[in-house]
């Protein structure tokens, strides 16, 4: 979807169109806060959880740092398993490839697995343009396309909406994609599920080809993993004659045993649980059980890029538990679709920039779409110090230096309209560096108090941003340093 | 095909400039201080453990000696009103010995999705069971059959050995697992959290999901 | 014991009464204080603002200027995040710029002298008791930096505890942030504003008259957006509270909002 959200608005703007829909805030505080008491109370049944979390981290560290050698021992196992792997440089690529293999089995519909990796691509709208209908059968996702959305969300693509509205949709759209919706259908969840299951019962059963994403690949084993709860998971990846697979190049862990730490950390973060309902492993294809064909799609689509910067690297841990969402204040009142991606919340804010650059206004806004609380480093299972990368990536914002881009190192100029804030920070520094002059202007504002307006109202520029809201402190008759001296002598007499 | 792989690798290449050439993978350190199970050795807490977190998510647990299977099975398949069972080729044939009037389908490449379909319960062993987190893994080995005859039908009958195949924790089931095989991995029936992110079960994986936890000293 | 206070740019020229409160604290608890002229910001909007290069100056002044303490407190949770948290950071970079080990040596000798208030009362000083009354029901807002980043955990509220005639009312939410974020107010104004109007709807909640927390950027905003709306408690820094004890007259803060 990367090119598609282009021309979107930066991200204050769409969040405070966010903050004004008081439905979306109801349903979006509702959801995340009933997540996030049960993502603690399931992660603390784990007293080595900090333990767990430094080894999720350390094993994705060393598969960052030896990313080829580990690729290649998967592509050599995937391989040896029956199954065949391709490389995408781009989501061009990526979807040139998949609706190719599409093709070629002389099928004209998939059924998909929720998958980042082909939302990030931008998948479904480039089978459409071949002649190719894929259907989305994770419930949320299937809300998300049938109510012509997008997602806002990455465990819970239809977090923005309730289940009144998921009832209306389901009630208005499913006759034209195919088995309709019972007549009297309700808004009681099970009901809404029942619903979904009758839906998609028919495409599950006649589909040749499915698509799916993967969270992990073992590259010792060849491997891949996929974690789900509610089985067409299951039915994407067992039904059909011919499995397609669209995994990011950083979902590589590098042993079997490795295992032992995501299985622990992703359920637990992501939907709460001690385990999700259904994991499924497969490694290549197995005669008489699944699909005969089986095809990996590797990604890069910027993650090369995002690896080339020592700091930014560690965003590639990201396991897409969205925990970090579940717990942002900032999320919480924004929405995901402001992100512009399809990777909203604090892990958007920081992957985004890096995988597409910060050319484009809205990418260069989301380093900034963060108050830096640091909620989102607190609870995530890999430990990736977001905070620490949004302000690295602000600084990319603000002064350009060297960054790669598509593979090669190019200098990128400072991001426009920066220019005056330069100029203040600049300003700032000098006077913090000369504590007279800061004295001076102290004490111009003490004495000149009676000349300030009785409330700061409406503050010129940029500041109008605060005035608006709030308002602003009176100041004080003297600074503090002022006060001090005072103090000091008549201590001194005293003494 | 190829252009994508070597630009792939090249640019990881020149990505990790920073990684010194003589840097071997297991050189960056992995803590192990994790715990290896959070439960202690005693194989009777683990099956209570097990029971326990299998009906938090929804399953229904029933423990009995071996040689109650064939009665028990025949039971939960007569509670359901099942006229049919479809089972893996493998399976003990006393485990259905008791089942009256139930036609019995066999796990085969032949046997159609569309025909799975209108089978409403499925009677299968596992390859071992993980108490902590209330999970059963299916390893596809003949007791167990392919994995669609687990997903199809609506109701899910697993038999567990206890305590043979019961392990403790998920560090302990992953060394036991063969990952060349297919696995499922079943924690409860199957459930959504996609609206409200509240949850609910039963979406499109078996909707009922009956445990057996069979001891076999009796 | 030779204790510098670092008081920070924004209590210095806006809340001089928490500087006040903090010295009448420590000198009460027979700490000889000092106020070394020379200091001045700890740089943290410019770093969180995506300007490193320009906190490096500041860096530099910090540890010239508290050189000769053992011990540098400072009543602002958030600045001693900044210094210990990121200095080290400014230093390693420097060092990996090829710019030399002077950033990083400077840090390495300031960071560990830092303390926060109430770290240093329950930490060095080792009370809790600090003699202080203040009659009023209090809320505290745990600010996410001293949270998070230095991890006070539960000093504040112990100090609070053991004040006299102080009724502690919990606040609902309160490790959440208040949405303050330096340049993330102006910046993302609507969002700030929205979560600066949940916090004050908690704070109301509690029906406490006063909401302090121990730092005053945070109080800045919460304070700002009471004092917009004209309801909800008065806000306070922690340390104007455990300054307070019988001998003083109910009110004599004279800075703030003016409501
Ligand atoms: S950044 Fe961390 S918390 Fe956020 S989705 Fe990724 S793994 Fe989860």
């Amino acid at each position: 979807m990367s090119r598609t959200d282009l021309g979107m608005p930066a991200f204050p703007r769409a969040a405070e169109r966010a903050t004004r829909d008081q439905r979306l805030r109801g349903n979006l505080r509702h959801a995340t806060h009933t997540i996030r008491a049960k993502r603690a109370t399931a992660v603390a049944e784990l007293d080595d959880w900090q333990r767990l979390r430094a080894a999720g981290a350390a094993v994705k560290n060393r598969t960052l740092r030896h990313l080829d050698h580990y690729l290649l021992q998967a592509e050599a196992a995937v391989t040896e398993a029956g199954g065949t792997v391709h490389w995408a440089a781009d989501a061009a690529e990526a979807n040139r490839i998949v609706a190719g293999l599409v093709k070629r089995t002389g099928e004209r519909e998939v059924v998909k697995v929720k998958s980042m990796a082909t939302q990030e691509t931008g998948l479904n709208a480039a089978l459409e343009a071949e002649g190719i209908r894929a259907y989305e059968t994770d419930l949320a996702e299937l809300i998300v396309q049938l109510g012509h959305d997008r997602p806002s969300h990455i465990l819970v693509p239809a977090i923005h909406r309730n289940r009144g509205e998921i009832r209306d949709i389901f009630r208005r759209e499913m006759a034209a994609w195919g088995r309709p919706a019972p007549e009297a259908l309700g808004d009681d969840p099970a009901e809404l599920a029942e619903a979904a299951r009758l839906h998609l019962r028919e495409k599950f059963l006649r589909a040749k080809v499915g698509v799916s994403g993967a969270n992990f690949l073992v590259a010792e084993t060849g491997t891949l993993v996929v974690l789900e709860s509610e089985g067409n998971g299951r039915m994407c990846l067992t039904l059909p004659d011919t499995l397609i697979s669209v995994v990011g190049i950083e979902k590589i862990v590098p042993t079997w045993r490795d295992l032992e730490v995501f299985l622990q950390l992703l359920p637990r973060s992501s939907t709460a649980e001690r385990m999700n309902p259904y994991t499924t492993t497969w490694t290549g294809t197995t005669d008489g059980d699944g699909p005969r064909a089986f095809h990996l799609v590797l990604l890069d689509n910027g993650r090369t890029d995002a690896l080339a910067d020592t700091v930014g690297r560690q965003a590639l841990r990201c396991i897409r538990c969205s925990a970090c969402l579940n717990v942002c204040p900032v999320y919480e009142r924004a929405g995901g679709h402001a992100y512009g991606s399809a990777y909203p919340g604090p892990i958007g804010a920081i992957l985004t920039p890096q995988l597409r650059g910060v050319t484009d206004p809205l990418d260069a806004s989301l380093p900034y779409a963060s108050s830096l609380c640091g909620a989102c480093y607190e609870v995530c299972p890999v430990a990736i110090d977001i905070p620490e990368v949004l302000v690295h990536l602000r600084e990319r914002v603000v002064e350009g230096g060297r960054v790669t881009r598509h593979g090669a190192r190019v200098t990128i100029k400072p991001a426009k309209g920066h220019a005056a804030e330069r100029a203040a920070m600049r300003a700032a520094r000098w006077t913090f560096d000369h504590p007279r002059a800061l004295r001076a202007g102290e004490r111009l504002a003490s004495r000149t108090r009676r000349l300030h307006p009785s409330r700061l109202r409406v503050l010129p520029g940029p500041a109008r941003a605060w005035s608006d809201s709030r308002d602003l402190p009176a100041v004080p008759p003297e600074p503090f340093r002022d006060w001090w001296a005072r103090h000091r002598a008549a201590k001194g007499e005293r003494e | 095909m190829s252009g994508g792989r070597d630009v792939v690798l090249g640019r990881i290449r020149r990505a990790l400039a920073d990684v010194p050439a003589a840097e071997r993978p297991e050189d960056v350190a992995v803590p192990r201080d994790y715990r290896t199970t959070h439960t202690d050795d005693d194989p009777a807490r683990a099956l209570d453990l097990l029971a326990a977190r299998l009906a938090d998510y929804r399953a229904r647990v029933h423990r009995c000696g071996e040689q109650e299977i064939p009665r028990r099975v025949a039971e939960l398949l007569a509670e359901r009103g099942s006229r049919a069972v479809v089972v893996p080729g493998g399976l003990p044939s006393a485990w259905l010995s008791r089942a009256e009037g139930v036609e019995v389908v066999t796990d085969d490449p032949g046997l159609t999705h569309a025909r799975l379909d209108g089978v409403r319960s499925v009677v299968t062993g596992c390859a071992l069971a993980i108490a902590e987190t209330g999970t059963l893994v299916l390893d596809a080995s003949p007791d167990q059959g392919s994995r669609r005859i687990s997903l199809i039908p609506d109701h899910h009958v697993c038999v567990v050995r206890a305590p043979a195949q019961v392990v403790a924790s998920v560090p302990l089931a992953l060394p036991r697992l063969d990952p060349a095989r297919p696995l499922t991995w079943i924690s409860g029936p199957s459930a959504t959290s996609d609206i409200e992110l509240d949850r609910v079960e039963g979406v499109h994986g078996p909707r009922v999901l009956d445990v057996i936890i069979a001891t076999t000293d009796g | 014991m030779r204790v510098a206070l670092f008081i920070t740019c924004v209590n210095d020229a806006l809340f001089p009464g928490t500087g006040r409160a903090t010295v009448t604290l420590l000198e009460r608890l027979g700490v000889q204080v000092d106020f070394p002229a020379g200091q001045s910001c700890c740089g943290q909007i410019q770093y969180n603002t995506g300007y490193r290069h320009e906190t490096e100056p500041l860096l530099r002044r910090f540890a010239r200027v508290f050189a000769p303490y053992e011990y540098v407190v400072t009543p602002s949770g958030s600045c001693a995040a900044m210094v210990r948290e990121n200095y080290p950071r400014l230093g390693e970079r420097a060092v990996a710029e090829g710019r030399g080990g002077e950033l990083a040596e400077l840090a390495a000798e300031a960071v560990p002298k830092v303390r926060e208030l109430t770290e240093f009362l329950v930490d060095v000083l080792g009370v809790t008791d600090v003699g202080a009354y203040f009659p009023h029901s209090v809320a505290y807002h745990p600010t996410c930096h001293s949270l998070r980043v230095l991890r006070v955990g539960d000093r504040p509220l112990r100090l609070l505890r053991a004040v006299e005639g102080l009724e502690l009312r919990e606040l609902a939410g309160a490790q959440e942030c208040c949405g303050f974020g330096g340049t993330f107010a102006v910046k993302n104004a609507a969002v700030s504003s929205a979560m600066g109007a949940d916090k004050v709807a908690d704070a109301v909640a509690t029906g406490a008259e006063v909401l302090c927390a121990a730092d005053n950027s945070c109080l800045t905003h919460i304070g700002g957006t009471i004092a917009r709306t004209g309801r909800g408690p008065r806000v306070m820094h922690l340390a104007e509270i455990l300054a307070r004890t019988e001998a003083d007259a109910p009110s004599r803060t004279a800075e703030g909002f003016r409501r």
